[in-house]
């Protein structure tokens, strides 16, 4: 039992080995075989061991795992084991699934690439990071799987690495992240100071006890987590990353940039949640946080041309979502809104893939038109995802998830009107970009033709996807209708309820309100891009339209700000002036030994007359002492 | 007997010492550099014999016969390898060698 619960990340593993060390002497047939058959079998293993768990639930809701002693010096012992709680395993449940899918439709995407192996092996050594990451019972082990996943996204985003462009934005992922996990690591490196040890578990433990509510040093500890969430989950003001990662193919964007790694932040908080309970302004700061990068990605996608950075600007903003919902305190309706957009938004990512690499690589929705004749299956899945997206009433499981989160934004007791208002305008906005899409690119005249069909390794993902899509929302159901709870009921060992301060009885009014508002959105998208107003062509002209178009200019404040200071200090320190001391004690040395040197000039009088004066000095030396 | 003070024994053992030492630095032909070394190696040789005199020893003499023993050796090494240096150099000015120095200052 407990070894097959090492298996999970292990499988990936030797995956990735068989295909980094032989890849490329093997058949596109066994790479595909070995690429997704070890992250299916993980998938089955998941499927056994997630069965068994909720059946015959251990003591304490936790099964543990030691494989062996990491590091042991000193105080300080890290070990490789993991532990599975209710948390971890929906996110395992997600990543494997996800993840196997992902990689059926990689098969049948990639199978014309040269890189095929490469990408396979990639893409298996990036799910047996995430698990790690989801697994680890301890910071530094977590922390392993934290980098691993971010090497892992750099590569992919740089898969097609002869296109310049494709390079620059994985180094802008890279490096970008890289501030945040600068702080996590600092966050960590604290929490050792304090604690002793970095085993979550003694950690959360023992942090109630050790520490005052809102005390500096939790905060700090909170805060440099917090950095380390927003830089992997692309949160403001670190979120500049995510829309020019779209650069990688489109499974890595399902997988990575939209189902995954990006929710790494979430998992984070969420599985260090005592330590921001213990950091109230922090925990405000979570909520403010999702609430602006939710409002400000929702913005910048209602004016993008390209498919998939609308997709990008999305998931930024549902991860915003995420984040609202963490820093109110409804830490299981956010783990709930990272599942069900998982599995919605993988199901977008890999729709638009197919739209984009079927009518050959074009990505500009505005040329795009006319596609839902022509591709059905892909316009019936992709309309489904879109639904759940923009939370269509009643029918879509994004609809239960987001109304979760919108209700506890103003009913719980850390939420507040603000917040519930930016959530509002956010789901509205993002109904409007959703059907937006649709419009542009399914409906209207055709403007490209898709060369052919895309065939089952392909649609059998994206259908499986979109069943999920719909009925993930009915594990879930809130009071007002059904009162299904198995969701919440599951995370309620691992994650305390939200605390309410108004009854539940209102709840009926803000689900009717969040429907209407999410009906309009998608009505008014009707009007701009279906009916074509006037409207439409004017706003997209305008310059707040551009404004939104460039990310709100974070990129240029960045440039600006950052990179010109530090480009011109090295424009003026490029002889290097600081090394002017250790050059300048090695030319002393130098120029010391050239003296010296000049008394071996070879001729044995020389040195005879050098001896003889030698000896003179040591007898009036010894003789006058 | 004609008694002639230690002083002046010791004044003429230096300088032949200090002769052969000039001589020694001066001369750039090796034979006269080892004639050179033979008379300042005399010269050391003569102290002992005046300090075993002088207090009635014969450990002065003793000494004296291992310097003429050493001597002998060293002339023998010596001779040999000047008749070396002329094979190799067809010369015996030692200015010619001039091999043995820093390596990296080729001037």
């Amino acid at each position: 039992m407990n070894i097959n619960l090492a298996l999970i990340p292990i499988l990936p593993l030797i995956g990735f080995l068989i295909l980094a060390l032989f890849g490329s002497r093997l058949s596109k047939i066994a790479v595909a075989c070995v690429g997704a058959g070890s992250v299916g079998l993980s998938a089955i293993l998941t499927l056994f061991i997630g069965f068994s768990f909720i059946v015959y639930t251990p003591a304490g809701g936790i099964y543990k795992v030691n494989l062996w002693q990491w590091i042991q010096t000193g105080g300080f012992s890290a070990s490789i084991s993991f532990s599975l709680d209710a948390l971890s395993l929906i996110f395992i449940f997600v990543i494997t699934f996800v993840g196997f899918l992902i990689h059926l439709y990689s098969i049948e995407f990639m199978k014309d690439d040269e890189g095929f192996s490469r990408f396979f092996a990639y893409i298996n050594l990036f799910v047996c990071s995430m698990l790690v990451l989801v697994l680890a019972d301890n910071l530094l082990l977590m922390y392993l799987g934290w980098e691993g996943v971010g090497l892992c996204s750099y590569l992919l985003i740089g898969f097609w690495y002869r296109v310049p462009a494709n390079g620059y934005a994985a180094r802008k992922a890279f490096i970008i992240t890289r501030i945040g996990d600068t702080a996590m690591i600092i966050g960590l490196f604290l929490l050792f100071v304090s604690f002793g040890t970095l085993n979550i578990g003694d950690i959360m433990q023992q942090a109630p006890a050790r520490w005052v509510v809102g005390s500096p040093v939790a905060l700090l500890a909170a805060a440099l987590l917090l950095g380390g969430a927003i830089g992997k989950s692309a949160q403001i003001p670190l979120q500049s990353w995510l829309p020019d990662a779209m650069a990688g193919p489109s499974p890595v964007s399902a997988l990575i940039h939209a189902a995954t790694m990006v929710t790494a932040g979430v998992y984070l908080i969420a599985r260090t949640h005592v330590l921001f309970a213990l950091a109230p302004a922090i925990q405000t700061l979570v909520a403010i946080i999702g609430a602006l990068t939710l409002l400000i990605a929702g913005f910048s996608a209602l004016t993008q041309h390209d498919l998939k950075r609308v997709l990008a600007y999305s998931t930024i903003s549902q991860i915003g979502y995420m984040f609202l919902a963490l820093g109110v305190g409804a830490w299981s309706a956010a783990i709930f809104h990272f599942m069900v957009h998982a599995f919605f938004k993988a199901l977008l990512f890999l729709a638009a893939g197919t739209v984009i690499v079927l009518l050959d690589e074009e990505h500009d929705m505005f040329k795009m038109g006319g596609l839902w004749k022509k591709l059905p299956v892909v316009f019936i899945t992709f309309l489904i995802g879109s639904a759940s997206l923009a939370a269509l009433p009643l029918i879509t499981a994004g609809f239960y998830s987001k109304d979760e989160i919108l209700w506890f934004a103003w009913s719980a007791n850390k939420g507040s009107t603000i917040l519930w208002l930016a959530a509002i305008v956010g789901a509205f906005l993002t109904s409007l970009y959703t059907f937006r899409m649709i419009f542009l690119t399914f409906f209207g005249e055709t403007k490209t033709e898709p060369t052919h069909q895309p065939g089952l390794f392909m649609t059998i993902p994206m259908v499986i996807l979109a069943v999920l899509s719909v009925i993930a929302g009915f594990i879930e159901l809130p009071e007002s209708m059904g009162h299904v709870h198995l969701f919440s009921g599951l995370l309620k060992s691992v994650l305390p309820e939200v605390e309410l301060t108004h009854g539940p009885n209102l709840e009926v009014l803000f689900q009717v309100l969040s429907a209407i508002i999410s009906l309009l959105g998608i009505y008014i998208a009707y009007q701009l891009y279906f009916r074509k107003s006037k409207f439409a062509e004017v706003f997209n002209k305008s310059s707040i339209s551009h404004f939104f178009y460039v990310g709100w200019g974070f990129d240029r404040v960045y440039d600006v700000l950052i990179v010109k200071p530090i480009v011109w200090l090295a424009e003026i320190d490029k002889n290097d002036y600081i090394d002017f001391l250790n050059k300048g004690i090695a030319q002393i040395a130098l120029s010391i030994n050239f003296l010296f040197s000049l008394t071996q000039n070879g001729k044995v009088r020389w040195y005879l007359i050098a001896f003889a004066i030698g000896i003179v000095f040591i007898l009036t030396y010894l003789i006058y002492q | 007997m004609v008694t002639i003070s230690m002083e002046i024994q010791i004044l003429l053992a230096g300088t032949i010492f200090l002769m052969g030492l000039v001589g020694l630095l001066m001369r750039r032909n090796i034979i006269f550099m080892l004639m050179s070394i033979e008379i300042m190696l005399n010269s050391s040789g003569l102290v002992f014999i005046i300090a075993g005199a002088h207090w009635a020893q014969a450990d002065g003499q003793v000494m004296f016969i291992f310097i003429l023993a050493v001597a002998a050796a060293e002339v023998s090494v010596g001779l040999a390898l000047i008749l070396q240096m002329f094979h190799h150099f067809q010369t015996l000015d030692v200015d010619a060698m001039k091999t043995l120095k820093d390596i990296n200052r080729e001037s």
